[in-house]
C-alpha cells in the first residue's frame, strides 16, 4: 500500500528529532528510526488505523531507542564509577543549606500548555552530559524502574540514584534561569 | 538530628525511584514543615516528571 508507506515516510522528521533527543548520535538516531521503519512496514496490519500513526510509530522507536542505548553501553569502555557529589557542593552553603533556594514557580502547570517551554526543555536537556541524560529519559520518558535502567546503562543503583539526581538538580536550575524567571 | 536541604534534596529525588524507608520519610517531612526551597525543590521534581512524560506528545509538538 503505497499510501501507507508514504504516510509513515512522512513521519520520519518527526521521529528522527525524537530519537536525537534521547540517542545524542546521528547515526544512532538513524539507525533507530530506520528500524522503526522498516518495523512498522513489515507489522502494517499491527496498526490497522487503532491508534494515532505517530503514536503508534513512537510507541516502537522507543523500543529500538532502549536497545541502542543498552548496546552502546555494552561497547562503551568502563567508566570510573563517577558517584561523586562535590559538583552539587557550590549549591549548598558549609551547613548544607541552599546557597540559593529553589524559587517558587507559582503555577508551572501553564507551561506544559507551552511550545517555546518544551523547546526551552530540551535545550536544558541537551546541556547534560549524556549519560546523565540517558538515564533520566529513561525514568522519566520511558518509566522504566531504576533496576532496569541500572542495568542498560550498566551501573550500580547507588550510581543510578546519583545520575538522575544531577539530572533533576541541572533541570531545575536551567529552567529556573530560562524559563520560570523570564 | 535534623536533615539538611542537601540531604533533602537527594532524598527528595530518590524518594521518586525507591520506596523511602519510614525514617527518611519521617525527617523529611519534618523538615519540608519548615523549608520554603526544599518544598519549591520538590514540587519542581514532581513538575519535571510531568513535563518530560510529555515531551514529543504525538499531539502537535
Amino acid at each position: 500500500m503505497k499510501d501507507f508507506r508514504s504516510q509513515v515516510e512522512g513521519e520520519r522528521p518527526y521521529l528522527m528529532r525524537y530519537a536525537s533527543l534521547q540517542l545524542r548520535n546521528r547515526q544512532a538516531a538513524e539507525d533507530a528510526v530506520q528500524d522503526t521503519l522498516v518495523a512498522a512496514l513489515a507489522g502494517e496490519a499491527g496498526f490497522a488505523g487503532r491508534s494515532n500513526l505517530r503514536t503508534w510509530l513512537t510507541g516502537i522507536l522507543k523500543h529500538k531507542i532502549i536497545d541502542a542505548i543498552r548496546k552502546s553501553a555494552r561497547e562503551a569502555t568502563l567508566m570510573p564509577a563517577g558517584a561523586d557529589l562535590s559538583e552539587f557542593d557550590a549549591l549548598f552553603d558549609d551547613t548544607g543549606h541552599w546557597a540559593q533556594a529553589p524559587a517558587d514557580w507559582g503555577n508551572p502547570d501553564q507551561a506544559l500548555g507551552q511550545k517555546q517551554f518544551f523547546a526551552a526543555l530540551e535545550e536544558c536537556l541537551a546541556r547534560l552530559p549524556q549519560k546523565t541524560s540517558q538515564a533520566f529519559l529513561l525514568r522519566e520518558h520511558m518509566g522504566l524502574a531504576t533496576g532496569e535502567i541500572c542495568k542498560e546503562l550498566g551501573v550500580t543503583s547507588t550510581h543510578c540514584w546519583v545520575l538522575l539526581y544531577r539530572a533533576r538538580v541541572a533541570l531545575r536550575e536551567c529552567l529556573e534561569k530560562n524559563w520560570f524567571r523570564k | 538530628m535534623m536533615l539538611t536541604c542537601k540531604e533533602v534534596s537527594r532524598l527528595a529525588s530518590q524518594g521518586l525511584d525507591r520506596r523511602l524507608g519510614l525514617g527518611e520519610r519521617a525527617r523529611l517531612r519534618l523538615h519540608l514543615a519548615i523549608c520554603d526551597g526544599c518544598r519549591n525543590f520538590r514540587k519542581q521534581l514532581a513538575f519535571l516528571r510531568q513535563a518530560v512524560a510529555r515531551l514529543g506528545d504525538p499531539d502537535g509538538r
